[in-house]
């Protein structure tokens, strides 16, 4: 089957590739662009541990074609941190101790930034509303609601 | 509590709250997980899997995926060894080969829908996906059965001819569906339940659920044209997986090497074997690299869960809220192979409880699903689930507060389990005095709210374990471990040797050896890691230190015995006693002292003390839907020691919200021909963040007297109190009693209706 040629961009770097026409952009993060930070944990909408930015907008990427990234802007997991500065999520994720096995924290991460630059100083509710999209088997989600909101204070604070 | 030869003064490490050292690779996507990997040359497996839920295969023709263009290998049943019946304990579970090769691939019969019945490789996804439409399987299909009681009628479908119930004397005469009978108890129970004043006896129900775990299995498989062969996988323990897949394949253990990948949780169910065999055995067959991945769907038809169970408990107590006698049925649901978690269930029914009169009978039943594996205490929450019920409600009828009443029965050192064994020191007393301390036990609560408490207990356990620190020749250590890290034993583990060594934890640096970079290493599991390997990491830096030690003694030109260890420095005892020497200062002479510093440990672990937890919890019943929300909720578990106290924190909460989910909302639902319903997160349905509030925790600390810090498994117990505590709540919100899981909206406003005479 013919692929289909695709130019886009993610974190900021043109990039370009042939993808199939059934390839999903989680597809061809992973398998053709080797940027295996987002991850699939159903395929279908279900889990977010997918999530990323398709022109500013958060998205699961299974549920995206590659092929629809044409022109458009993506933001990974793989382009959060700064050099060698942590963005204040990250860091905050670590210090309480918000994962376990970590295969979900890439998705709550971006999701959560997606968050705060909507609300910067959301309520406990509204931060368990908004990730209610991502699923962690491991941590009951209470640290990483602590973990979300302490980087909103950081944040606003910064 | 001070118990000798536990080291629980002065330190600077243990019981802290350290950034783990794996955590940036995990924040910024960098970790590899199972399905992270690619190499070149490789191809993509796919497996086809049974449509029926038990069907005789009659025939398996693959010349047309054979002949498709890209297609480099297609595998059935005959390309693994079919092996004779063998058990072998994995985790706190048996496992028996010829089931292992019959699970991973199909052999005389399909046993439950999604069961594998051939692979093929290709060089794309695409291709091997037509492949698999290509082959023809020829099936008869069987009647099925799925219900554990019908399972066990003389006349249900038999799933294996050849199976007579282990257990009974004399030995049946006929084959059936019940793989085992195990019995435990003792004392007498009809003269205990003639001493009772109230007596309460009830039956209870649970579903099949599944760990859940986010990481599909995933694994990456290249054996070369001599034989040698590597595996990258996701697993709780590579040195198992490497064990099964040798045997599976016929192949030395030293001709495949396993490397664990990180994991994305396993819970229990990454103890086990699926897709591994099979892309050795395409990979082997293509002489290329082969990497497989399952789809949710395919996790879900065929991998895990644990068992659903009908259970039956009676207990009978005095009015001043003494127990005197305990009885319990339990029959468990194995999936297509024997192996229910239901012996540990049997064990640990009663186990909080200090009994004269005890008695607890299990049926271990194969029905057509798929085989059980571990998940999480397995067994554990399913009998304690019943017996918690049971519990609560004498308490009720004899007009005793429920803490308090556990409080009178509870197990303490001394106490002679259930199972049989003398107790250890254990922490339930303590547990429950700190849920009664709580502000969240005397809080108020409003109409349709109830409260409910339960407890809980697992064993944990010990085994083989190796771990070896090497020291840099700049000071630093490496640590290498043979237990994969699930939640952070990274951590753990550091801080217990850079504890013992005196120096930071920075110093130190985990990394997960493979199977050829030290020797076996018992999986990831029963609450083994910071236990066991911790205890091994001790014994490798003890060994360090001796040596460390002795350089020291060569340099000063003195015994050994001069010499001690402190804060990480070599010091000289008596005159001269300012003289000191750095852990960096000896490593960058070791060449001249006696050559390269390296600590082993390879131990039996023993000893591991089991882990008790109570749970509260508040509930919200909304009584026009039958909706159960939870309001609040508090763990309080015995770590023996917390070495990372947010990590067990972490433990408890997951554990609890796992619970949560079991409680109110997971099951299969399968249709009347057997096919699972909803092998999807969007129908079978994990709590998520916006379900739970936040997870209150407090660790109580008895030490266990047989590890250096004191440190009990933690991992594990969470899950056990839980569905209990929350049937104990939704009772107490709504004044009718639930025994069913899981307890959905549907299943509650019925209860409702049913008593408002609806
Ligand atoms: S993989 Fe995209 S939402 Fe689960
Ligand atoms: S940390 Fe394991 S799924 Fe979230």
């Amino acid at each position: 089957m013919a692929k289909q040629h695709v130019t886009t961009t993610v974190n900021g770097d043109t990039v370009e590739f042939l993808c199939g026409t059934e390839q999903t952009l989680l597809d061809v993060l992973r398998d053709e662009l080797y940027l295996t930070g987002s991850k699939e944990g159903c395929g279908s909408g279900d889990c977010g541990a997918c999530s990323v930015m398709l022109d500013g907008r958060l998205v699961c990427a299974c549920l995206v074609l590659g092929a629809e990234a044409q022109g458009r802007s993506v933001e990974t997991i793989e382009g959060m941190a700064k050099g060698d500065e942590l963005h204040p999520l990250q860091q905050k994720f670590l210090e309480h101790a918000a994962l376990q096995c970590g295969i979900c924290t890439p998705g709550f991460l971006i999701a959560a930034k997606a968050l705060l630059a909507k609300k910067p100083n959301p309520t406990e509710t509204e931060v368990r509303y908004w990730l209610a999209g991502n699923l962690c088997r491991c941590t009951g989600y209470d640290k990483i609601v602590r973990a979300v909101m302490d980087a909103a204070v950081v944040m606003r604070t910064a | 509590m001070t118990v000798p030869g536990v080291t629980q003064k002065n330190l600077k490490i243990v019981g802290t709250r350290p950034l783990r050292p794996d955590g940036v690779d995990k924040v910024t996507g960098r970790a590899k997980f199972g399905a992270d990997i690619h190499v070149p040359n490789m191809l993509i497996g796919r497996v086809l899997r049974s449509p029926h839920a038990h069907a005789r295969i009659k025939s398996i023709d693959v010349s047309k995926a054979q002949a498709l263009k890209g297609v480099k290998a297609v595998i059935t049943c005959a390309d693994l060894c079919d092996l004779p019946s063998e058990f072998i304990p994995a985790g706190e579970m048996m496992v028996n080969f010829k089931d292992m090769t019959r699970n991973v691939m199909a052999r005389e019969k399909a046993l439950y829908e999604g069961h594998a019945v051939a692979a093929v490789a290709a060089v794309s996804d695409a291709v091997a996906a037509h492949a698999l439409a290509l082959i023809d399987v020829q099936y008869e299909v069987l009647p099925h059965v799925m219900d554990v009681s019908k399972a066990m009628e003389p006349d249900a479908p038999l799933l294996h001819d050849d199976m007579y119930t282990i257990g009974v004397e004399p030995k049946p005469a006929m084959p059936s569906n019940i793989a085992k009978r195990v019995e435990f108890g003792f004392g007498d129970l009809e003269a205990g339940f003639a001493k009772a004043d109230v007596i309460v006896e009830r039956e209870f129900t649970t579903k099949p659920v599944h760990q859940g775990y986010i990481e599909p299995h995933a694994c990456l498989a290249s054996v070369s044209e001599d034989g040698k062969a590597e595996l990258w996988c996701t697993t709780q323990g590579q040195f198992i997986v490497r064990a099964f897949c040798a045997k599976l394949l016929g192949m030395e253990v030293s001709n495949l090497r396993v490397t664990a990948s990180e994991i994305g949780g396993g819970f229990g169910g990454k103890t086990v074997v699926y897709l591994e065999p099979l892309a050795l055995a395409l990979s082997r067959k293509a002489c290329q690299p082969v990497k497989m991945t399952m789809s949710r769907t395919e996790v879900f038809r065929a991998s895990g869960p644990t068992s659903g169970a009908k259970i039956w408990v009676k207990v009978g107590a005095t009015k001043d809220g003494r127990i005197t006698a305990a009885e319990a049925l339990l029959k468990y649901q194995a999936g297509a192979f024997q192996g229910s978690p239901v012996q540990p269930g049997a064990m640990c029914a009663f186990a909080p409880y200090d009994l004269e009169n005890v008695r607890i009978v299990g049926f271990d039943v194969v029905v057509n699903r798929p085989k059980v594996a571990a998940y999480r205490a397995p067994g554990g929450p399913i009998s304690e689930f019943a017996v918690e019920g049971v519990i609560d409600e004498i308490a009720k009828k004899i007009g005793m507060d429920p803490v308090e009443f556990r409080l009178k029965n509870a197990a303490k050192e001394g106490t002679r389990a259930p199972y049989g064994p003398k107790l250890g020191p254990i922490g339930l007393v303590e547990t429950l005095q700190a849920a009664k301390a709580h502000a969240h036990y005397r809080a108020p609560l409003k109409a349709n709210q109830g409260r409910g408490v339960a407890s809980g207990f697992w064993f944990n356990i010990g085994g083989e374990t190796c771990a070896t620190l090497n020291v840099g020749e700049d000071g630093s250590v490496a640590m290498v471990l043979g237990t994969p890290d699930i939640g952070g034993s990274r951590a753990s583990l550091s801080m217990m040797a850079a504890e013992e060594l005196g120096i930071p934890m920075e110093q130190v640096h985990a990394i997960i050896g493979d199977t050829s970079s030290l020797g076996f290493n018992f999986l990831t599991g029963g609450s083994r890691v910071t236990f066991s390997s911790g205890m091994a990491v001790v014994e490798a830096a003890r060994d360090v230190i001796k040596q460390l030690r002795s350089r020291a003694a060569k340099i000063w030109e003195v015994s050994a015995e001069e010499v001690e260890w402190v804060e990480g420095r070599a010091r000289l005892l008596g005159e001269g006693k300012d003289k000191s020497l750095s852990l960096a200062d000896l490593a960058k002479t070791a060449g001249k002292t006696g050559g390269p510093i390296v600590g082993n440990a390879a131990i039996n672990a023993t000893g591991a003390g089991p882990s008790l937890a109570t749970h509260l919890v508040d509930v919200e019943v909304d009584p026009e839907t039958g909706k159960v929300t939870i309001l609040r909720y508090t763990a309080i578990q015995d770590a023996g020691k917390a070495v990372h106290p947010s990590y067990v924190e972490g433990q408890m909460q997951g554990g609890a919200v796992q619970g949560i989910g079991w409680a109110l909302n997971e099951e299969y639902i399968y249709d009347d021909k057997g096919r699972l319903e909803n092998p999807g997160f969007l129908d079978y349905r994990i709590p998520v963040c916006s379900d739970v509030p936040m997870i209150d925790t407090v660790i109580v600390e008895v030490p266990n007297p047989r590890h250096p810090y004191g440190v009990r498994g933690v991992g594990e117990t969470p899950i056990v109190p839980p569905m209990a505590a929350i049937a104990n709540a939704v009772s107490n919100a709504t004044g009718y009693r639930f025994t069913d899981l899981p307890m959905s909206p549907p299943r509650v406003l019925a209860a409702i209706d049913s008593q408002r005479g609806g």
